[in-house]
């Protein structure tokens, strides 16, 4: 007889701790031929409202990092991604329902994404900021800051490239982020949480969600303490509401786009999670 | 006569010429508008200045029409330095009728002609003067090598800096090759109107420029309308949430400018002349009608009496009055309905425990009037530490540790505007990273330049305005280029 194999339970990732969901829900998650795969918990209002608690906590910490230290941590990400790539790639074969030689070249592509955004923390301050030469006696320069705390709906099309390839951005930039992960394929997003937990990344930094996006999106966007949202995952017939609710604290908004995810992103991925703050200074002696 | 009084020193208004009524500025020339013309005041006097149209939808149609013609057989087809080139000329002629503006701009605002002729109007020029040197130089400012324009940009600015305003939003949309229609606010509508003629005497082509007075239906009809690419609004909060409702679903791009409760914070170590100066500028400038204005002022706990005693003492140097008298510091309330809401939250102030100060003045007993007022004993709970007053009102809190300034100065839905006052750079510095704010004055405050990005975090607005960053407001970035 063959061994009986141990499964793994797929939890919430809240706060650098792996809760089930405070509704004690959890949903069915089968593969392409309808055969069970997991049960992972189906988070509620309270859990949503809980990860941003937690990401709004992280958040004068990881902003305030280095960015040579953020580069560090997101480089160590890609590390230990590497390290457990033939996990990702039975979970990407699996979530997005292509067979293991082409899940390998895509789960190849998010380690290389992760790489490609440590890169970027300490270069946007170079490329973005300004000193500004007024007419005056004065020293004046602008800077890029993190937006905040940032909502992600995971894109639907895709199961871990999509989430990093948005995920990246955010974190190289600095913000704190409230993943909603992808609701039919949400297994590599906790894999990676696991990932995240053990790669420097600080408590609460990254915050990841399963469950029915038509149910938990609306409250992520209408919460008044989340900085911008990024509807990627959002049903096109949703996009309209959720972006009329985002309003209410004038979230920035990032609208989807669909895009070949393997393509390396635009800079408009992490310019439209930043702030420009610009500071004042009178000269003279 | 004390040696501290001064004689009058009334600014003449014999070189401005209001004529008895204006229409709507569309295609090039003056046109009588559809709807229901509305009376213009001088809100220090009351007396009416001019008879306004109040532009309809029907004529924001015909606005947008010009402005779509002028942008697709003109002004998208003029090569940019001859677009440029333009700007620089409305920049000189601005220059020329400098003093013609400041005086319009004060007889129409309220405020000091001080203010006007020294701020206003200099910097209105200089944005176009600085504006004009990026028509040709667009592909430089790292938003992609061929950046594209929206077309036709819809704009609507407030009452408290009118001419500024307009030229924040007017030369940057320009110099980016996009055309505009403009609403101005309902009751500063005059220097726009004499724009309309620093226009014609620019030659600049029919359309490209195109001004429309009005109230809040004629803005709204503005957003709604389904030919602007873009929508540039200044004004409050409430009004910059619909617009952003109002827009989405539809392809148009916005930026806001909105309002502002912004800290100034007094550590222990400030100096202490440049300090009181400063918060004085900061609440004070304008008659305390300026969205990024110092409207908290957190005090340092030791040095809280001390700094109250001197800011009070300075107060009372303050001469408010006539706004045309070039010693006047604290001109005009804008208007009856801003007097009312300055009452209003000023009341409540009172009933929730704070103490009332004010300056002893005379106030004029015709126009709309306010002296300047501080408030002590706030609790970040009190509606005058959380609410906008727009008005010469100043909340005073305090604060023992840097920790709690940060916490209290960022404990607003608001982030366009914050002050740090101290004497220790890394101090300044560490403050200034903390606070979740737009524009960081470290020892100053209400500093003004075009190539100086201006703009709010949070629920004061999306976007900047003026340097290299406010150019991205009028290119399409990235996908939708």
């Amino acid at each position: 007889m063959s061994r009986v194999e141990i499964r793994k339970t797929y939890k919430l990732f809240i706060g650098g701790a792996f809760p089930r969901s405070e509704s004690g829900r959890s949903y069915e998650v089968v593969d392409s031929e309808g055969n069970f795969v997991a049960n992972p918990a189906m988070a509620s209002r309270k859990d949503a409202r809980d990860a941003v608690v937690a990401a709004r906590s992280a958040f004068p910490n990881w902003s305030a990092a280095t960015a040579f230290n953020r580069s560090q941590i997101l480089y160590r990400v890609a590390e230990l991604m590497e390290s457990r790539r033939e996990e990702f790639t039975n979970g990407v074969s699996l979530g997005d329902s292509i067979g293991k030689g082409r899940a390998g070249k895509i789960v190849d592509a998010a380690i290389d994404r992760w790489v490609w955004y440590a890169g970027w923390s300490d270069k946007l301050g170079s490329i973005l900021g300004a000193t500004n030469p007024v007419a005056g006696p004065y020293y004046n320069f602008s800077i890029p800051e993190p937006v905040g705390v940032v909502a992600l709906i995971a894109p639907q099309d895709s199961s871990l490239l999509g989430l990093i390839d948005l995920l990246g951005a955010a974190l190289t930039t600095g913000n704190t982020v409230v993943v909603l992960a992808n609701e039919t394929a949400p297994l590599p997003a906790i894999t990676l949480s696991e990932v995240l937990a053990t790669s420097d990344v600080p408590a609460g930094v990254v915050n990841i969600l399963t469950g029915r996006t038509k149910e938990v999106a609306p409250w992520l966007a209408s919460h008044m303490d989340v900085d911008a949202i990024n509807l990627a995952g959002v049903a096109a017939e949703d996009v309209q509401k959720l972006a009329g609710e985002a309003t209410d604290n004038l979230k920035r908004v990032i609208a989807p786009k669909s895009r070949d995810w393997l393509q390396t992103p635009t800079i408009e991925a992490m310019t439209s999670l930043l702030e420009i703050k610009t500071v004042w200074h009178p000269i003279g002696i | 006569m004390s040696p501290f009084e001064y004689a009058p020193a009334p600014e003449s208004r014999a070189i401005v010429d209001i004529a008895s009524s204006y229409g709507l500025f569309i295609n090039g020339e003056f046109i009588n508008g559809a709807g229901t013309a509305y009376k213009t005041i001088n809100p220090a006097t009351e007396e009416v200045l001019s008879e306004i149209a109040e532009g309809s939808s029907a004529d924001i149609d015909l606005a947008v029409k010009a402005a779509r013609r002028a942008y697709a057989k003109v002004w998208s087809k003029m090569p940019a330095a001859e677009r440029g080139k333009y700007l620089y000329r409305i920049a000189r002629i601005m220059q020329e009728r400098a003093r013609e503006f400041a005086v319009l701009e004060t007889l129409n605002n309220g405020k000091p002609i001080r203010e006007s002729r020294d701020i206003d109007v200099p910097l209105a020029a200089a944005h176009f003067f600085y504006h004009a040197g990026w028509a040709d130089k667009l592909e430089h400012a790292g938003l992609g090598s061929a950046p594209k324009p929206h077309g036709v940009v819809g704009q609507i600015i407030p009452w408290n800096f009118p001419l500024l305003m307009l030229s924040w939003k007017v030369a940057p949309a320009l110099a980016t090759g996009n055309t505009v229609v403009l609403k101005p606010a309902e009751t500063t509508p005059l220097t726009a109107l004499l724009f309309a003629d620093v226009c014609r005497q620019a030659g600049l082509p029919p359309g490209v420029v195109n001004i429309v007075t009005g109230a809040g239906a004629t803005g709204a009809a503005l957003v709604s309308h389904p030919d602007v690419n873009k929508i540039a609004f200044t004004g409050s909060t409430k009004v910059g949430k619909a617009i952003a409702r109002e827009i989405v679903g539809t392809k148009k791009s916005v930026t806001l400018e909105l309002g502002g409760k912004g800290a100034n914070i007094v550590f222990d170590d400030a100096p202490m002349d440049e300090t009181i100066e400063g918060i004085v500028n900061g609440i004070f400038f304008n008659q305390g009608h300026v969205c990024c204005a110092g409207s908290r002022l957190l005090i340092q706990e030791n040095v809280h009496e001390e700094v109250l005693e001197r800011l009070r003492h300075r107060m009372s140097q303050l001469r408010v009055g006539d706004p045309m008298d070039k010693n006047t510091d604290v001109g005009a309330i804008n208007s009856a309905a801003q007097l009312g809401r300055i009452t209003e939250l000023a009341t409540a102030g009172d009933n929730e425990g704070a103490q009332r100060w004010s300056t002893p003045c005379d106030l004029p007993t015709k126009g709309f009037w306010y002296a300047p007022t501080i408030f002590t004993g706030v609790t970040q709970a009190h509606r005058i530490a959380r609410e906008e007053i727009f008005g010469p009102v100043l909340s005073v809190l305090t604060f023992r540790t840097p920790a709690e300034a940060i916490e209290k100065a960022n404990n607003t839905p608001y982030g366009l505007s914050a002050g740090v006052w101290t004497d220790k750079g890394s101090r300044l510095l560490w403050t200034a990273a903390r606070l979740r704010a737009g524009v960081v004055w470290g020892n100053t405050f209400n500093r003004f330049d075009p190539t100086s990005p201006f703009g709010g975090y949070k629920e004061s607005g999306w976007g900047r305005e003026g340097g290299r960053h406010g150019l991205a407001a009028y290119l399409k970035q990235g996908e939708q280029a």
